[in-house]
């Protein structure tokens, strides 16, 4: 997956943890804590997501880079280049 | 074998369900009952649809609040907040002699109230609201102090600090006389801060909305399965035996049955820890009218009423009811886009002494719903409009229901006094959530079933 494929897809997964949730104006360098008010259940709710749909296991301790959108993909982007695109 | 099994299809055991499912996991909710629900549930009778438990969700907070436990349970559960098809509540009021509290979903009526009626007090009921709304219930060390002597220390009016009291016990007090100060906190929120609606066809939308999306995720749930025992083997559960004697494996148990009666179902020969049952049990007298109560200009969703200054949070002695105090609510009056229906209904709860109503004998019983019933609505129209020429039905329920439907010991409305609020027990694999784990209402027991699930079910 590119960067921006991997962008969608952690979109997909807020939508999915906050219907009622506006994302169109989501700013990629601010928190999704500061944005979203997310707490530390809907963190550990995108790194479930993330196993469930891709297989990607994020380690406890790495948690920290998920803060924000671009923190997010920066981090995922090794993870899931040989990841395709479905 | 299943990953998770889940003792009890109440809001609690629904909403471990959907979060366990929606993650893959193999997993079975076993219900006793030949319906869903356990304390919060509905039923049909003469033709007329009935909720049990709650009268009202608490922690209402409007569409777009991100913050707080509906937020948060509805993020969990995949939900939209419309979802749930709210109405907001009129407004409510505490009514003790010479004094009166109204409140709606605005906390500012509260602060005015309280200024008018005690304005020695507002200052300091300003400073006990923001020191309730600094309270972190993850962190805090206080949680287990006395909620009477914090406030105390906030409010020197007795009455004002009884009229306080008063909707927080009746929404959600396992302690006689008192609440730990965490509970204190948690229940001020959820009734004052945040508020109180409901969904235009009552409890069973959110049991269906709950049920299909469990099943949607692939969950079984088995009715009429009430769990015999939970089969152990060197310190771990490694199943559960049904009441018609088939085993199933599980990797882990949840249960939601209450504290005591978990252990009890154990078969690893562990003593059941002495921790004291719950005593604080309801009767609830249901009258049906000819039309709504507005026809008779009663507008008020919840009427809090206690006839002299002291408040009594205590199992009644010497009688089977304690009618001094009650909780009169109206499922018509929230603030839906279309009457409820032709017909009204007023629901009027109060302390019950369990072991009188228990010790009946099925006659006795049945004379004693009919007796009481009187006496609880001619308590209530002490605070209401007159109501009585109008009922066209009634119905009751005792603690005798509430031990039918949820197999709580004493028909302990909130459980046992004391709460596992980590979740966890002697056994590596068996957990609990629901009422004894230390939520109460139905916002409350659907983030108990969330939170428990993701700590000790959702890791590995």
């Amino acid at each position: 997956m590119t960067k921006a494929e991997i962008r969608e897809e952690v979109l997909d997964i807020l939508a999915d943890i906050a219907p009622d949730e506006d994302l169109s104006g989501l700013d990629d360098s601010v928190s999704f804590r500061e944005q979203m008010e997310l707490d530390s259940m809907d963190f550990l709710d995108i790194v479930m997501e993330l196993r469930k749909r891709h297989r990607v296991q994020v380690p406890e301790d790495d948690y920290v880079h998920l803060a924000s959108m671009s923190s997010t993909v920066d981090y995922l982007e090794p993870l899931m280049k040989d990841i395709q695109k479905v | 074998m299943y990953d998770t099994l889940i003792i009890g299809a109440g809001m609690s055991g629904l909403a471990a369900g959907i979060r366990l499912a929606h993650f893959g996991q193999r997993v079975a909710i076993l219900e006793r009952h030949y319906t869903i629900g356990g304390l919060n549930s509905f039923y049909r009778l003469r033709g007329r649809n009935y909720d049990v438990g709650l009268h009202a969700l608490t922690n209402i907070t409007p569409k777009g609040t991100k913050k707080g436990p509906l937020a948060r349970l509805l993020r969990q559960l995949r939900f939209s907040w419309d979802d749930l098809q709210i109405a907001p509540q009129n407004g409510s009021q505490i009514v003790f002699p010479d004094a009166k509290l109204a409140f709606t979903n605005d906390v500012e009526l509260l602060r005015t109230e309280v200024a008018r009626q005690f304005p020695s007090q507002a200052d300091r009921f300003n400073k006990l609201v923001d020191q309730i709304v600094d309270y972190d219930d993850l962190t805090d060390e206080h949680q287990q102090l006395s909620a009477r002597e914090v406030v105390s220390q906030q409010i020197t009016d007795p009455l004002l600090v009884e009229m306080l009291f008063c909707p927080l016990m009746f929404y959600g007090s396992a302690r006689e006389h008192d609440m730990d100060w965490g509970q204190f906190c948690i229940m001020f929120r959820s009734i004052f801060l945040e508020g109180l609606g409901r969904p235009f066809a009552g409890v069973r939308l959110i049991l269906k909305l709950l049920v299909k999306k469990y099943r949607a995720l692939g969950g079984e749930l088995k009715l009429r399965a009430g769990v015999k025992r939970i089969v152990t083997d060197e310190a771990r559960v490694v199943g559960v035996e049904l009441e018609g004697g088939d085993l199933l494996e599980a990797r882990r148990v949840m249960s939601s049955a209450g504290w005591c009666e978990t252990m009890r179902l154990c078969d690893d020969g562990e003593p059941v820890t002495s921790r004291a049952s719950g005593q604080l049990s309801f009767c609830e007298a249901i009258a049906t009218l000819d039309v709504p109560p507005s026809t008779f200009d009663y507008h008020q969703t919840i009427t809090f009423f206690n006839d002299s200054p002291d408040f009594h949070w205590t199992k009644p002695t010497g009688e089977m009811c304690d009618v001094r105090s009650g909780v009169i609510c109206s499922p018509d009056n929230f603030g839906y886009d279309q009457p409820l229906g032709e017909e009204g209904t007023m629901r009027v709860t109060v302390l019950a002494d369990q072991d009188r109503w228990m010790a009946l004998d099925e006659p006795a019983y049945r004379l004693a719903k009919h007796r009481w019933w009187d006496r609880i609505i001619e308590s209530s129209v002490r605070f209401v409009p007159d109501y009585r020429s109008r009922v066209i039905d009634t119905d009751m329920f005792t603690p005798g229901t509430i031990v039918r439907y949820t197999g709580h010991d004493n028909g302990a409305v909130y459980g046992a006094p004391e709460k596992q609020l980590d979740g966890t027990t002697h056994l590596d694999n068996l957990f609990v959530c629901g009422t004894d784990q230390g939520f109460v209402g139905i916002v409350g027991s659907i983030i108990s079933g969330i939170s428990m699930a993701n700590m000790h079910c959702l890791r590995d």
